[in-house]
């Protein structure tokens, strides 16, 4: 049996007819063919899928399909403005050489970006560290990242994003 | 132009834009027309004869397009996988080699162990299907504990082909020599440790998705392989006969490997075979909890060691017992694991004169072990920075001091160990002093006081590690049993324009290749970086490689590009010569351009490459068109990165929680190419090896067999607020015998990291009386450890 469902993803009006179990990350991933978005594990522990709902960032392994009618839906594939003009967040884990395999990548970014705002662009290093809490990545020894979180926050601030 | 984007330069990364835009192209992201999704049903059970298989309820299913057994992999005569090293015993005798069937036939050895592979038109209807199929199971007992897998009794895994689950029973050394050095110390130090077995967990799970082409036979294999020649070498010519001809293996973008991946696994084999017999092609994706159960593990070792000492310290001889896991079947490099690549670095960064060590490797009901970041040298490390630390405990000995009066000195390189490896280069006391000054050494009592007033033990921990890596002289591995060559290949492809691409057999999964080979050749060549592209991962277009493990990438995929670039070089210079109607000789490079020497005449590269392929003013009677070189290179040794990590922590004595409060790393990695990239490795390489300090086990039931850490739930990977920032720094002595003067960085961090936190952990509780406590030490085993030295001190 299967549901429709409709939504917004990266400000396009998107649609698909899912079944009832049809996780957001699969209706991204394999009904939209929007890639970016990756799946890193089956306990909602590694954040690889994370993506913002009606701006806050969600593990979309742990939501249904359904539940994310009518929503705004933002990925990774959503993020920069262009090619040429990436999200600051983006810029500063290129600038902090943030990412090795980049598997992990586009769930980091997505957390991070939420991180930074909910915390009104002002975080130290050990805040950054507590609230990587739900993303994990194998490459980088976290090092880099957290530089480039906390190079991220002003950058954000001063673009107003 | 080329010195913001040439060696030594902190060149941002080409692979990032795709990978932050979320168009990095993944095997489960390839859009595959018709595609059909496979699941594969796992044995739960450690040891069990399967009496019956019914897959027909199965069959019916919604969805399900076909169901294949064991018993149809006999049929079809599919090969079983291998074992590609064959390493022989301490009587000259090759291991013994039970079959490694592709799907159990009659037996199930480990939990996950490969029983049905199941194709459906979704992922979701294949996984409803295996539900519905029924396997009779007649469990039996199970071989789980290593400490005890190879007493008499014990439940046998391959019974017929490898009694008593002794795989081999292997030397090396001379035991008498040892036995009289002994006899003459003046101090022994003993220690037993278990080397925690480590589940890889690199990010993006094991994939593999095939093709099957009826109109030409052709095979394609997408797999997340770290070498896809060796894949397609393994599958054609041992595993399913498939000609290496017709058979495409494409390792696109991946994942993390660490090691994981190097290996030919039974589900790309599956899905590869099956496509033809479905017509469709077949899509397979390990969910995480099977990647836990099936990737090949690391580490596992249990081991007695005793060290030699003469009244001032001097090491007369070590002397190490182990024994090593091989899991349930023997995967692809297993045995070379325990053997070459561990016992031959018990030598360390000391003068030790003579070593004996015994490995015997045992069969357990338990998940195949294989090389793991590091592989063999990070349990080296452990073993000899353990029983070092321990050594200068028990003389009261600076822990600094001892290593450094055994230190190999500068001038007795290239040297040789007493365990087959000759260092080629290296010097040691100037990292060990760099490190002591970045980590504050001195300071650190200080710093133990000001903790105790907190009511927290505060630690200091060194771990000074050698690896040989770089894999390495074809003939030397040949020598030991290795079954392939452990060259790089590298093609170096001018399109007319100007732009190049540099084709390498290396492969990519976290490394930076694109960044750091076009480093190379900006270099070398003056080619503007953004006109270079790196083409990896596809046995069609990249020519035949060994792939990437060992941390061999640069040291030998990258001289090969150097080689293959003095090739265009060559042939640049006798067509500038033609162009500027030179003599040869007179020709010279440089920055880029051909140069007719004490003149101002010149060709810049792009020119000539341009006539090369434009040939209408060009020698076309002595040079052939074009502008494409390929070459290979074999290296003369193995590459000996070193250095020293310093590990402090603080132990909370209530919880026995251990935090790593400051870690250094001063490493002689050779010359480097892109310092940013090389801190990357080493950041990851640290975490990896802090996780198996404090945090990763892999855990059996010891009586089920069941993984009891089978999830992100259990098995504690390091998160973010695990470890701090990290102190590097760097001493160059450039490797003498390759082009590039570069050693390799990719293992490092995990190789030196478990020993200079637990000497950490130890020195930290050494006040309480304290000598010994297990890996990992995690706060429950930490806080028994307190409990049980504090009840001591009462009695």
């Amino acid at each position: 049996m299967t549901i429709s469902v409709a939504m917004t993803v990266n400000g396009k009006s998107v649609s698909g007819k899912v079944e009832a179990r049809t996780l957001l990350v699969q209706f991204l991933r394999e009904h939209l063919g929007m890639t970016g978005t990756h799946v890193g594990c089956d306990t909602s522990q590694c954040g690889a899928c994370v993506v913002h709902v009606d701006g806050k960032s969600i593990k979309s392994c742990t939501m249904l399909a359904v539940q994310a009618e009518g929503a705004k839906v933002t990925t990774i594939e959503g993020l920069a403005a262009s090619a040429d003009k990436l999200h600051p967040m983006q810029e500063a884990f290129r600038d902090n050489h943030a990412l090795q395999c980049g598997f992990c990548t586009p769930g980091m970014v997505m957390s991070a970006i939420d991180m930074v705002k909910r915390h009104n662009y002002q975080l130290d290093e050990a805040t950054v560290r507590r609230e990587l809490e739900g993303n994990l990545c194998r490459c980088t020894g976290y090092h880099n990242i957290v530089k480039a979180i906390l190079a991220a926050a002003p950058a954000m601030k001063s673009a107003g994003v | 132009m080329t010195a913001e984007t040439g060696i030594g330069a902190r060149v941002k990364r080409k692979e990032d834009q795709r990978f932050l835009t979320g168009t990095g192209r993944y095997v489960d992201d390839l859009p595959l027309a018709r595609a059909t999704y496979a699941y594969f049903l796992r044995s739960p059970h450690a040891h069990a004869k399967i009496k019956s298989i019914d897959v027909s309820a199965a069959k019916a299913m919604p969805g399900v397009v076909d169901i294949f057994t064991g018993k149809d992999i006999a049929d079809a005569k599919v090969g079983g996988l291998i074992c590609g090293w064959v390493v022989k015993d301490k009587h000259g005798e090759p291991h013994k080699a039970p079959p490694h069937p592709v799907m159990a036939l009659d037996t199930v050895r480990y939990v996950g162990d490969t029983v049905a592979m199941i194709v459906a038109n979704t992922h979701d209807e294949a996984k409803d299907a295996a539900e519905a199929i029924k396997v009779d199971y007649d469990v039996k007992p199970a071989n789980v504990d290593l400490a005890r897998a190879l007493d008499k009794g014990a439940p046998e895994v391959h019974a017929a082909e490898a009694p008593g689950n002794l795989i081999y029973d292997w030397e090396i050394g001379v035991k008498a020599d040892v036995d009289a050095a002994f006899a003459k110390a003046a101090h022994v130090t003993k220690i037993d440790i278990v080397n925690n077995r480590l589940i890889p967990n690199a990010m993006e799970p094991r994939a593999a998705a095939a093709e099957y082409d009826k109109g030409t036979g052709n095979y394609t294999l997408w797999s997340t392989s770290q070498n896809p020649h060796v894949l397609r070498l393994i599958l054609s010519a041992f595993v399913l006969g498939i000609p290496e001809h017709k058979l495409r293996v494409i390792a696109p973008d991946v994942g993390g490997g660490f090691g994981s991946k190097i290996f030919c696994y039974n589900e790309e084999t599956m899905v590869t075979w099956a496509a033809s017999r479905v017509g469709r092609p077949i899509k397979w994706t390990a969910e995480r909890s099977e990647s836990f159960m099936t990737d090949a593990h690391g580490r596992d070792h249990v081991t007695h060691a005793e060290l030699a000492l003469d009244k001032d310290g001097k090491f007369l001889a070590l002397k190490v017992e182990t024994i090593a896991n091989m899991g349930a079947y023997l995967s692809t490099f297993s045995t070379a694991v325990p053997t070459y690549l561990y016992a031959t670095l018990l030598a360390g960064q000391y003068t030790t004169p003579v070593i004996y060590a015994n490995v015997k490797a045992a069969l357990t009901h338990t998940a195949p072990v294989d090389a793991y970041r590091g592989a063999g040298r990070p349990e080296a490390t452990f073993v000899i920075e353990s029983i070092v630390s321990k050594a200068a405990k028990e003389l009261k000995m600076d822990t600094a001091d001892l290593r450094r009066k055994n230190f190999i000195p500068k001038e007795a390189f290239p040297y040789q160990t007493p365990v087959a490896l000759q260092y080629d280069s290296g010097n040691y006391p100037p990292i060990i002093d760099e490190a002591i000054k970045i980590a504050d050494y001195k300071g650190f009592e200080g710093r133990r006081a000001e903790a105790k007033s907190r009511g927290k033990l505060r630690g200091i921990g060194f771990s000074s590690y050698i690896e040989a890596c770089g894999l390495a002289p074809s003939q030397v591995i040949g020598q030991l049993g290795g079954g392939v060559g452990q060259w790089e290949s590298a093609q170096l492809k001018f399109n007319p324009t100007g732009n190049v691409q540099i084709l390498t057999g290396a492969h990519s999964h976290g490394q930076s290749h694109e960044t750091t080979f076009a480093q190379l050749i900006s270099d070398k060549l003056g080619v503007p970086f953004e006109n270079i592209e790196v083409v990896h991962g596809d046995t069609a277009t990249t020519p035949f490689g060994m792939g990437s493990y060992g941390s061999r990438s640069l040291a030998v995929g990258g001289s090969a590009i150097m080689k293959a670039a003095d090739k265009i070089i060559a042939k640049g210079r006798r067509i500038a010569a033609h162009l500027m109607e030179a003599d040869v000789a007179d020709i010279e490079f440089e920055n880029g351009t051909f140069k007719v020497k004490g003149t101002d005449k010149n060709v810049p590269l792009a020119q000539a490459v341009f006539a090369a392929y434009v040939p209408h003013n060009y020698p076309l009677h002595e040079l052939e068109p074009g502008m494409d070189e390929n070459a290979f290179y074999d290296p003369a040794n193995f590459v000996y990165p070193a250095g020293t990590q310093i590990c402090e922590v603080e132990i909370d004595p209530d919880t026995g929680v251990v935090e790593v409060v400051n870690h250094t790393a001063v490493d002689d990695f050779g010359n480097i190419i892109n310092p940013m990239i090389v801190e990357g490795q080493v950041h990851g390489g640290i975490v990896q090896g802090v996780g198996q300090a404090l945090l990763e086990n892999a855990v059996y039931d010891k009586e089920t067999g069941q993984l009891v850490s089978g999830s992100y739930m259990d098995y504690t990977m390091p998160r973010a607020d695990d470890v701090p920032s990290f102190k590097l720094g760097y001493k160059v002595t450039p490797c003498p015998h390759n082009p590039l003067g570069v050693k390799g960085c990719g293992e490092a961090g995990a190789i030196a990291a478990p020993a200079a936190v637990m000497n950490a952990v130890h020195d930290a509780l050494a006040p309480l009386g304290v000598t010994h406590v297990p890996m990992p030490a995690t706060p429950l085993s930490v806080w028994q450890t307190i409990q049980g030295a504090q009840r001591k001190a009462a009695e």
